[in-house]
């Protein structure tokens, strides 16, 4: 059971309200919540500060910054939990959110359950009596609406695929119980070989659903777009008329976008993430080539590519560009949309004819924001149409891929333990792992799950 | 004659014999009352004790200071260490017992036993007032009073015995069935249901051609399951194995029509890893043949049990089936087998001291809680005779837990979850069955037992020498060097990588299919430093060694569990008032009554949020 592994963990949550806002709060509370902090963190060390301090640096990954953040330390117990608690302030959005969690769920934080600081926190005496009674109930009433989105996010296969995979986990599992238990029947035990081909299966399996998570996760917090183009060809205009506000700097000099810039932006109940970019052209400023670096490598990240061209451009002109675009992007996972802006500038036959060769265009006016609904139909398009259908098996939900992560970690040890020669009933220890684990998605898995599966599958009894 | 005792015990079986010795021996005035005095201990099923699982739970009875070990090496005639090729944890005793002898010794021990009255009668009748059991009625009229009764009636209570059309009623093929006491328990609340289990032919040794059989062979250097200083075994009694084929199924088959089984006479849950012989044909159709284990009965006797032919098919049917076995062409049975169906109690209603919550002083052990097996019995029994001993004189329940006793996962499992089928032990029941070894049951349990006066003086005398003695090992071992040349030549024989340089002992002794009396012997240091234990002790130190992360591992897991055991939940709660739980758990927190928190999380249908709610009722 899901309790089971928690009290004596270090937790995390995000604790401010979920959504964009100027910035998000995460939480990490329990024995290692500084220690691992400042595994990531890039400023002071943080084991070595005073309590009730508050420190300016960078979280990163890999040397890789996430996002330059506030840390707040609170250590002796003098915290919300009465536990050693860090409190990280990053920007407000949810993917940078979403990064920082999952950094530290890898560096061995546990996402908290419902209501799990409270608890804690009245575990430490931070509490009083007369409020068990209304903790209690919030974690009954937050626990049941958080299961009931994560069965919401079990889309299309999803369900089917944990089934099957909680199935097949069981079946291994009973192998290896059957030559323990029942060593003196006369049945026939698997052979190292075909546990080897079982267990690299379930590995396979697992790392398919791990992966999707970056795309569930996008569903989630944003599908990205980058819009892309040549310098001054009105990708901020663009992006203020779908945002409809003024958030890029926005002048007529070219280079102004020297930064990328996110920003939200809901179209249909669809989550977009926009990414403008500084424009692409030949440049010897140097801080200008870091922009257009930096624009290449969103497009990459990217699920949905704007590239913006002016109406005037010359038909040379813009094949290139396209190529250069296409050769930066992969078609099966990402699509390439072309639009074409300041449509009041020029003839609009003569227009219509030189784009005729690209089926995806589109034509506007950023700045009289001109079809811009048009452009967001298109986007919603991209993603209802293409890139995520209704059956694609996506993990959208962060416990559920902290859960696959940490049972592909033990089946992994398995698949060590097998070609070490270790004995099963240390395999089993492995096993058992990645079997609670999937449980915390599935719901308990018992050994009695096992040994039903045993006495169908196999004929015991002397 | 005396008719006020501390303890009854209604019952010899298993069970009965283990409660009546433990509460005996704590000092309580103790009445074992059975239907027949011959036939106390009766290995009604197969004439084995132990196996994988239900070895490492006479190793713990034995450990707590029960019988079943002792009785188990003076009875055996054939010795096995079942598993040796896995990990320690699975290495499980099992021996084949002469029936009568195991009986006989059993009923000397008792004789034997300090404080222990026998009385041979059927009860028929509990004396309670007030939900509190005062005594026992018998068959004769005689009332016996007492602080407490503890209940081990097997397969006897409202007991029917099926073969093929034929049924009646009986305890046993040959014993009286009892009757009124379900119906009564049953006036105060209690729900009994109805279980089944059957028991193979038995035939005459003498007319079977061995020939035909695999032989199977004891181990060549038997151990033994008592730490005591019983004796292993000098010479074995070898067993047999046979096969059924398609023409045995065939024959069998016509006999389908008059099974109890499948014409729905019995209507008992039956165990399905111990299946009748009609059952494996059916549910696996695919396999032409079934493996049958011939075991002799005894030194002496020519009785054969034929395991692996359970039975309730017409006689006829049976014994025509038989003679088709290779090497049984010519067998005469001494009686068929047959299936039995008997009354037993949902285990939730017991509290962990076995204990019936409806009814105050009132113990449950063995088949009537649902379990199957001669050690799952015995455990229980101890258990139930510890803890009315404990209660009687206001003592603390001995309690065990699930990371240090089978026992304890038995008894857990029972009260918190019940069963829908005789209830067996298995390894993977137990969550931390690294520690749970045959080779640390001593120490595991007999300090425990100590404490409350059970384990006398000479048994925590060897647990503490064997510490000691593993701890000088273990530090000789990781203190001194070995030289490659004392031991290269013995590493090459086994497969392992040589040493370029002197290594600790501890280092190799890691490594797989090295034995540490091996390098014993070749290490000059330490056969200087350290005397040769026996095999037993440096067995321990072995495993402690070569196992130590596994073993840790473990131990962290269920350390981390403990937080959950020891937060208490208050006897009485009204669960029905703590609104945020869920109406399931409400329902079965009401029945169930859990003690603690951990064992709360273990009931199905208890979530992660119930616990958390519960927790902050507990207010830690």
């Amino acid at each position: 059971m899901e309790f089971k592994n928690h009290l004596t963990d270090t937790i995390c949550a995000v604790a401010t309200s979920p959504g964009t806002g100027a910035i998000a709060v995460i939480r990490i509370s329990g024995e290692k919540a500084i220690e691992i902090t400042n595994q990531l963190f890039f400023g002071k060390d943080l084991t070595k500060v005073n309590t009730h301090t508050v420190h300016f640096g960078t979280i990163r990954n890999n040397g890789r910054i996430v996002d330059e953040v506030l840390v707040t330390i609170f250590k002796h117990g003098k915290s919300y939990t009465g536990e050693d608690t860090v409190e990280i302030s990053t920007h407000g959005s949810p993917y940078i959110q979403q990064q920082v969690i999952n950094l530290l769920i890898e560096n061995g934080v546990k996402l908290a359950t419902p209501g799990e600081f409270t608890l804690r926190a009245f575990l430490n005496k931070k509490l009083d009596l007369s409020q068990a009674e209304a903790v209690a109930d919030l974690i009954s009433s937050k626990s049941e609406s958080s299961h009931r989105l994560a069965l919401q996010q079990m889309r299309g296969g999803y369900s089917n695929e944990i089934q099957s995979l909680r199935k097949e986990l069981i079946n291994f599992a009973s192998l290896i119980e059957l030559e323990l238990d029942f060593s003196e029947e006369d049945v026939e035990f698997a052979d190292r070989n075909q546990l080897k081909d079982l267990v690299v299966k379930l590995h396979k399996t697992l790392d398919n659903l791990i992966s999707s998570f970056q795309l569930g996760n996008a569903i989630k917090t944003g599908v990205p777009v980058a819009i892309v183009g040549e310098p001054n060809v009105g990708k901020s205009t663009l992006l203020n008329a779908l945002l409809n506000e003024e958030r890029a700097i926005v002048s007529s000099i070219a280079g102004t976008t020297r930064d990328t810039i996110e920003d939200e932006f809901i179209i249909k109940g669809v989550n977009f993430r926009f990414i403008d970019t500084a424009g692409i052209r030949s440049t010897t400023d140097e801080i200008e080539i870091i922009g257009i670096q930096k624009s290449f490598e969103k497009i990459s990240k990217a699920t949905v590519v704007l590239l913006l061209v002016e109406a005037t451009i010359s038909e040379n002109d813009f094949s290139s560009i396209v190529n250069q675009i296409e050769q930066k992007i992969n078609t099966a996972h990402q699509k390439l949309i072309v639009v074409v802006n300041k449509v009041d500038k020029e003839d609009l036959n003569l227009i219509q004819s030189k784009f005729a060769s690209f089926k995806e265009v589109i034509f506007i006016s950023a700045k009289e924001k001109n079809n811009i609904d048009l452009l967001k139909t298109k986007l919603f398009e991209c993603v209802q149409l293409g890139l995520v259908s209704e059956n694609d098996v996506v993990v959208s939900n962060s416990r559920h891929f902290e859960a696959l992560t940490k049972s592909n970690e033990a089946l992994l040890k398995v698949l060590e333990g097998i070609d070490k020669g270790t004995t099963s009933d240390f395999l089993a220890m492995d096993i058992r792992q990645a079997l609670f684990q999937l449980s915390l998605i599935t719901g308990d898995i018992s050994s009695d799950d096992i040994l039903d599966n045993i006495f169908k599958n196999f004929c015991i009894g002397k | 004659m005396l008719n006020t005792y501390d303890v009854i015990v209604v019952g010899a079986g298993h069970a009965g014999c283990e409660a009546a010795a433990a509460a005996a021996n704590l000092g309580s005035n103790t009445l074992l009352i059975t239907m027949n005095m011959n036939a106390i201990a009766q290995m009604s099923c197969n004439p084995a004790m132990g196996g994988v699982a239900k070895g490492q739970i006479v190793r713990e009875i034995d450990a707590l200071g029960g019988y079943s070990g002792i009785v188990s090496d003076e009875s055996a005639i054939q010795f096995k260490m079942l598993n040796r090729s896995k990990g320690p944890a699975m290495w499980s005793t099992r021996t084949q017992n002469d029936r009568m002898l195991f009986s006989h010794i059993w009923r000397i021990k008792l004789e034997k036993t300090k404080n222990l009255d026998f009385w041979q009668d059927m009860v028929t009748e509990l004396i309670i007032q007030k939900n509190k059991c005062l005594g026992v009625k018998t068959q004769m009229g005689i009332e016996f009073y007492s602080k407490s009764v503890i209940l081990t009636n097997g397969t006897f209570l409202n007991g029917k015995i099926h073969i093929g059309e034929q049924n009646f009623n009986g305890g046993r093929m040959g014993d009286k069935h009892s009757s009124g006491i379900t119906e009564q328990l049953c006036s105060y609340g209690l729900e009994s249901g109805r279980m089944k289990t059957g028991t193979p032919p038995r035939v005459d040794g003498r007319t079977l051609d061995y020939s035909k059989m695999e032989v199977q062979n004891g181990d060549e250097t038997p151990s033994k399951f008592s730490f005591s200083n019983t004796k292993p075994l000098a010479k074995q009694k070898c067993c047999y194995i046979t096969y059924t084929n398609e023409d045995v199924h065939e024959i069998l088959k016509t006999g389908f029509e008059q099974s109890p089984m499948y014409s729905g006479r019995i209507q008992g849950l039956g165990p399905r890893y111990c299946p009748s012989i009609e059952d494996k044909i059916v549910r696996f159709s695919q396999r032409d043949r079934h493996q049958l284990f011939i075991e002799p009965e005894g030194w002496d006797t020519v009785e054969i049990y034929v395991n692996g032919f359970s039975t309730s098919l017409p006689k006829d049917v049976q014994y025509n089936a038989m003679r088709l076995i290779p090497g049984f062409e010519n067998a005469k049975m001494f009686r068929p087998g047959y299936a039995i169906e008997y009354d037993f109690f949902q285990p939730t209603q017991l509290n962990n001291t076995l204990e019936t919550k409806a009814i105050e002083n009132l113990y449950f052990a063995g088949q009537i809680n649902g379990t199957t097996g001669y050690e799952e019995a015995a455990g229980q029994g101890l258990m139930a005779g510890i803890n009315a001993h404990q209660k009687n004189n206001e003592k603390i329940p001995f309690i065990l837990k699930r990371d240090q006793a089978y026992i304890g996962v038995l008894i857990d499992d029972l009260i918190t979850k019940g069963t829908t089928e005789p209830y067996r032990m298995f390894t993977s029941r137990a969550e931390y069955r690294i520690l749970l070894r045959q080779d640390n049951a001593d120490i595991r349990l007999t300090p425990l037992s100590y404490n409350i006066g059970l384990a006398n003086d000479d048994m925590i005398k060897k647990v503490e020498e064997k510490e000691l003695s593993v701890e000088k090992i273990i530090s000789a071992f990781e203190n001194i060097s070995l030289n490659p040349e004392e031991v290269n030549g013995y590493l090459e024989e086994q497969n392992s990588s040589q040493i370029k340089q002197k290594v600790k002992a501890a280092t190799v002794v890691t490594r797989p299919n090295i034995s540490i009396q091996e390098i014993y012997k070749r290490s000059k240091k330490i056969s200087e430093t350290i005397e040769m234990f026996s095999t037993e002790i440096m067995e321990s130190a072995e495993i402690l060694m070569k196992y130590e992360g596994y073993i840790v591992r473990e131990k962290e897991v269920a350390d981390k569990m403990q937080r959950l055991e020891n937060i208490k939940i208050y006897d009485n709660l009204d669960y029905k008032k703590l609104s945020s739980l869920s109406a399931e758990a409400v329902e079965k927190l009401t029945k169930i009554k859990p003690t603690t928190i951990g064992q709360a999380s273990r009931i199905s249908g208890i979530s992660a949020s119930d616990i958390s709610v519960l927790i902050i009722h507990m207010g830690r």
